[in-house]
């Protein structure tokens, strides 16, 4: 027993290093293909957070719908931009720099509060085990959405519809109907077709 | 010594705060989106973190709820990006500081 928590403790660390390694690269990095390619690096290790939470479910979901159709679609939008390394420039703020190691400092004494006072607080967990736990699982998940949560299931069905119609009108050409007048062998004709304009 | 409560909660703080900071400190339109997409993903380890300790099934509904909307924002999303990149032919956010041309 003792080894197989050791031996999550020591999943637990490599997982929270590859999220915080691949955050940082993700901010520092240049070229927005390369911080694509690190977010899924923190998308596949919160996939395995999910895993060790007991929640097989959301990680399935976590590594299908962003690690996959999400990150397809900005890597796609990149590629298809044809989007250029960033330029250095001078920080849009002066005090930007003095306020991110002042928010640095508030995150720091926030993060050993939570590590001290969460740590040691009477919360007991009613189910330590999470093998034996139902509730990550696809079952109890789905009985919960179609029953608990059915109306929040139907509005998120009909948001992702308006999102649909409202990223084709947006992406798409605009198209305008224009008269144009053309000779044809002699004979004035007025004939109406749409016509391609890249720019309104 | 298994993972605790708080140590999920503190990494979820810190994964939240490098998104903030990148958003804050990125100029492309497409790297600010991937940050917000970073803070959406640390919210949702609180959630199953807290789902999972407590023994209750209602985080787990609300993150996949949460990944729903974020697939909606994200199309939506890359569709105002491609409209901008086509107006201004740029992606930096600062030539996009006005709505109008």
């Amino acid at each position: 027993m003792i080894i197989a928590d050791l031996f999550q403790t020591l999943i637990w660390i490599v997982l929270a290093g590859l999220a915080i390694g691949s955050g940082i690269a993700m901010v520092v990095q240049r070229n927005p293909l390369y911080a694509a390619i690190s977010l899924i690096g923190v998308f596949i290790s919160f996939a395995g957070f999910y895993l060790l939470l007991g929640a097989p479910f959301i990680a399935a979901v976590q590594v299908i719908v962003y690690a996959g159709a999400i990150m397809v679609l900005v890597v796609f939008v990149i590629m298809l931009l044809n989007v250029e390394e960033e330029v250095r420039k001078p920080l849009r703020l002066k005090f930007l720099v003095p306020a991110a190691i002042f928010g640095a400092a508030i995150l720091f004494a926030q993060a050993a509060f939570i590590v001290y006072s969460v740590g040691d607080s009477p919360v007991r967990v009613p189910n330590a085990d999470a093998a034996d736990s139902q509730i990550g699982l696809t079952k109890t998940i789905g009985t919960g959405l179609f029953t608990d949560y059915l109306l929040p299931f139907e509005i998120t069905s009909i948001l992702i519809l308006m999102a649909i119609v409202g990223a084709i009108t947006l992406a798409r050409r605009q198209t305008v109907l224009l008269l144009v007048e053309e000779d044809y062998d002699g004979k004035k004709q007025v004939e109406r077709r749409p016509v391609k304009i890249d720019k309104l | 010594m298994t993972p605790q409560l708080s140590w999920y909660l503190a990494l979820s703080a810190v994964m939240f705060t490098i998104g903030v900071a990148g958003v804050i400190l990125k100029r492309n339109a497409i790297s600010m989106f991937m940050c917000i997409e970073l803070m959406l993903n640390s919210v949702n380890l609180t959630f199953v973190a807290f789902s999972s300790f407590f023994n209750n099934l209602n985080g787990q509904l609300f993150v996949f709820i949460v990944m729903a909307v974020a697939a909606a924002e994200a199309a939506v999303g890359l569709g105002i990006i491609i409209a901008l990149f086509r107006n201004r032919e740029s992606l930096d956010v600062d030539d996009a500081n006005l709505l109008k041309l």
